[in-house]
C-alpha cells in the first residue's frame, strides 16, 4: 500500500487518526472473532492479537507497495494491516470458499499473494527462512523491495531464528525481522524461556543492526519501521526490530491464563492498550470516537454476514491444490 | 550422442539451465570453490560467480527455507543438501513449508524448488552418511520425489525438476556418480512420473531404483543364463508413480520383485507391492517379493555393510523364489 506521506496525509494528527482507525479495525475484528468462536460458529482454534495492534499497523503502514510480509499463528492483525479485506479474512475463519485461502488454510494460514502477504505460519519460527529467501530473490534481481518477518519472543529460541538471522546478515539481504516481544511463549513467561532480557543481543551476536521500540506506541513503531526498512532497502543489511508489546488476552481464545496473575491483564489493559493510547494522544471527542467506532463495527459485522452467507467447499475439493 | 558421467550429467543440467535463465541459481554447503563434496558443482563458481553459486553456512533449515522463499518470490532455486541424512535437519521446512504452501494458500502459491541430495552405502561412510530416506518423502502430499539411475535420466529429469512448479526432492546415488553413459547432444526433458524399462522380459518384473537398477540388470543377466526372462523396470520418479506402466508390465510378466537399497521394512517397495496387489491381483502368479536393506542402521565395517545392503545376488534370489526356481 502507498504510505501516508505518498497519499498526501502528512499532518501528524491525520496520520495518527488513520493508524487508530486501522488498529480499531483489528481490535473490533478480534473481539468479534472471540464472540463468534464462543458461539460455536468458528472451527479450529484461534489466536487473537488484542494488545499487539500497534506493531502490525505501525510496521505495515511503513511498507512500500511491493514489500512483503510473513506472519505467525497470531495473524489476523498483520493480515488486515497489510490490506486484505475483513470479509476475506473472516470468511477464511469460517472455512468458506470466499475466504482468502478458500478454506484450505484457516486462521493460522492466511495468505494474500496479491497484497504481498507470503503467509502466516503455524510453526513457530517456520516462516523466517522463507523471508530470507524472498529477500535474497529481491537482492539477486536488483529489486528495491524488503521482506518483513513477524514473530514473537518465543521464536527467538528456535533454530530457524538463529540460522535465518545468521544467513540474512551474512548475505546482507533486505529483510526486517520484527520481534513482537509479548513476554510469553504461549503460556511460558520470559523468565522460564529466555536466559537474557534484552533480545537485541541475539541479533547483535550476528553483527546485525538492531532497533528497539515501544510496541504500544503506533507512531513510534511507524517511525522506527521506516528507518529499518530504509536501512534494508539501501542495501545496508537486515535489521532486527524489537517491539516490546503486550498480549491483553490469552494465548488462544478460551485460555484460562492460569500462568499469570489475574491483576496483570487488568493492569495492562489500563496502562498498555495501544488503542487507548492513540485515542488519548489524539484527544478525540466522544462523538468523534463513537463515529469512528460505529463505522468499524459496521464493517466487522458485515464481514460476519458475508461469511455466514458464504459457500462451503465441496468435500472432494480437498484433493485440489496439492500440486500446481 | 555424447558420453557423460552421472556427475557430469547433473552438472550439465544445472549449468545449461543457469546459462539460459537468470532465475536459476544454486546454494549449498561447500559447493563453490570446493565444487561440492562429490565434485558435482566443480567449475560452476568460475562460470557463474558467487552470487549464483552460493556457498552457505552449515544451516540446512535456513538453506532449504531460503530456497523456498526465493521460489515463492519467483525464482527457481536448486538447493544441494550434502548428504540425504542431513535432510532430516530441514524436515520441517520440506514437509510443513515447501509441501504445504500451495495447499494452505488455496492455490495462490507455487514453490518451484529443487532439493538435490545424495547418499548410499558401499564405501563405509557409517550410519549417518549412508541412509536411503526416500520413503520419508514419498509419504508427503505436495512433494514430488525423483531418483534417476543413469546419466541420461539424471540430466533429463533434473532439467524437468528445475522447471517444475512443485517442490522436488531429487535423489542421486553416491556410487553412481562415476558411471558413464550416452546422452543426447541437447538436453531432452524427461517427464516427471514416467517410468523406463531398461530390459524387457517375460517372466518377472523387477521394479528397481537407483543403484539397484544396475544390480537388477546384473541379476537379469544371470537369470537369463538359467532361462528366466526378467523385465527391469525403473520408475525414475517415486512420487508420482507411473502406475499405468507398472501394472502393464506386471500384467505381462505375472510376477513382481521390488528392489531398493533402503531398509525393506515400511519402505517404498511396500507401497509398490500394495499397488500391484490392488490393481493386478488377478494377474499375479506369486507373491510380490521385496529386496532391500536389513532392518538396522548402516554399519561401518566393510564386511557388515556389504552384508546389510542388497546386491545383484539378493535380487537374483528373489527372482528365482518368485518364479519357483529356488
Amino acid at each position: 500500500m502507498a504510505t501516508l506521506e505518498e497519499k498526501g496525509q502528512v499532518s501528524s494528527s491525520g496520520r495518527l487518526k488513520e493508524f487508530l482507525r486501522e488498529m480499531l479495525l483489528i481490535r473490533r475484528f478480534e473481539e468479534k472473532v472471540e464472540e463468534r468462536f464462543r458461539a460455536g460458529e468458528l472451527p479450529g482454534f484461534l489466536h487473537v492479537a488484542i494488545g499487539q495492534e500497534a506493531v502490525a499497523v505501525g510496521v505495515c503502514q511503513a511498507l512500500e507497495e511491493n514489500d512483503v510480509i510473513a506472519s505467525t499463528h497470531r495473524a489476523h492483525g498483520h493480515t488486515l494491516a497489510k490490506g486484505t479485506h475483513p470479509n476475506e479474512v473472516m470468511a477464511e475463519l469460517y472455512g468458506k470458499v470466499e475466504g482468502m485461502s478458500h478454506g484450505y488454510g484457516g486462521s493460522m494460514h492466511l495468505y494474500d499473494m496479491e497484497r504481498g502477504n507470503l503467509g502466516a505460519n503455524a510453526v513457530v519460527g517456520g516462516g523466517l527462512p522463507g523471508v530470507v529467501g524472498a529477500a535474497l530473490a529481491f537482492k539477486l534481481r536488483g529489486e528495491p523491495r524488503v521482506a518483513v518477518a513477524f514473530f514473537g519472543d518465543g521464536a527467538t529460541n528456535i533454530g530457524t531464528f538463529h540460522e535465518s538471522l545468521n544467513l540474512a546478515q551474512l548475505w546482507t539481504v533486505p529483510a526486517v525481522f520484527v520481534c513482537e516481544n509479548n513476554h510469553y511463549a504461549e503460556s511460558t513467561p520470559a523468565k522460564q524461556q529466555l536466559p537474557i532480557e534484552d533480545l537485541t543481543k541475539r541479533a547483535e551476536a550476528f553483527g546485525m543492526t538492531s532497533m528497539k521500540v515501544d510496541g504500544q506506541d503506533v507512531e513510534a513503531v511507524y517511525d522506527v519501521a521506516k528507518k529499518a526498512l530504509k536501512h534494508a532497502r539501501e542495501g545496508k543489511g537486515p535489521v532486527f526490530l524489537l517491539a516490546e508489546t503486550y498480549r491483553l488476552t490469552g494465548h488462544y481464545i478460551g485460555d484460562p491464563q492460569v500462568y499469570r496473575p489475574k491483576e496483570e491483564v487488568r493492569e495492562l489493559r489500563q496502562t498498555q492498550d495501544p488503542v487507548t493510547k492513540a485515542r488519548e494522544k489524539l484527544e478525540l471527542s466522544d462523538s468523534e470516537w463513537d463515529e469512528m467506532d460505529a463505522e468499524i463495527v459496521k464493517i466487522v459485522d458485515a464481514s460476519v454476514e458475508f461469511s455466514k452467507q458464504g459457500t462451503d467447499p465441496k468435500p472432494e475439493d480437498a484433493l485440489k491444490n496439492v500440486y500446481s | 550422442m555424447a558420453e557423460l558421467s552421472y556427475r557430469e550429467a547433473v552438472r550439465d543440467a544445472m549449468s545449461t539451465a543457469m546459462r539460459r535463465d537468470d532465475d536459476v541459481f544454486i546454494m549449498g554447503e561447500d559447493i563453490a570453490e570446493m565444487g561440492g563434496s562429490m565434485g558435482v558443482t566443480q567449475g560452476m563458481l568460475e562460470e557463474f560467480g558467487p552470487e549464483r553459486v552460493r556457498n552457505t553456512p552449515i544451516s540446512e533449515m535456513a538453506i532449504v527455507g531460503a530456497g523456498i522463499g526465493a521460489a515463492i518470490a519467483g525464482m527457481r532455486p536448486i538447493v544441494e543438501i550434502m548428504y540425504q541424512d542431513f535432510t532430516t535437519l530441514a524436515m520441517e521446512q520440506i514437509v510443513s513449508q515447501a509441501a504445504k504452501h500451495r495447499y494452505m494458500s488455496g492455490g495462490q502459491i507455487k514453490v518451484p524448488i529443487t532439493i538435490r541430495t545424495q547418499g548410499g552405502a558401499g564405501w563405509s561412510p557409517g550410519a549417518q552418511h549412508a541412509q536411503q530416506l526416500e520413503a520419508w518423502f514419498v509419504h508427503v502430499p505436495g512433494l514430488k520425489v525423483v531418483f534417476p539411475s543413469t546419466p541420461e535420466d539424471v540430466r533429463g529429469l533434473l532439467w524437468s525438476s528445475i522447471y517444475e512448479d512443485n517442490p522436488i526432492v531429487f535423489f542421486e546415488h553416491r556410487t553412481l556418480y562415476g558411471i558413464k553413459g550416452e546422452v543426447p547432444d541437447e538436453i531432452e526433458p524427461i517427464e516427471i512420473g514416467k517410468a523406463r524399462i531398461h530390459r524387457e522380459g517375460e517372466d518377472v518384473t523387477v521394479v528397481a531404483t537407483g543403484r539397484l537398477v544396475h544390480e537388477s540388470l546384473k541379476a537379469a543377466e544371470q537369470a537369463a543364463e538359467e532361462g528366466i526372462s526378467v523385465e527391469v523396470f525403473d520408475p525414475r520418479t517415486l512420487q508420482p508413480l507411473d502406475e499405468d506402466a507398472l501394472i502393464a508390465s506386471v500384467q505381462k510378466t505375472n510376477r513382481a520383485v521390488v528392489a531398493h537399497e533402503a531398509v525393506t521394512r515400511m519402505g517404498w517397495g511396500a507401497e509398490v507391492a500394495a499397488v500391484v496387489q490392488e490393481k493386478a491381483f488377478d494377474y499375479l502368479d506369486a507373491p510380490v517379493a521385496r529386496v532391500g536393506a536389513k532392518f538396522t542402521p548402516i554399519p561401518f565395517a566393510p564386511v557388515m555393510e556389504e552384508w546389510v545392503v542388497p546386491h545383484a545376488k539378493d535380487v537374483l534370489a528373489a527372482i528365482k523364489k518368485t518364479v519357483g526356481k529356488e
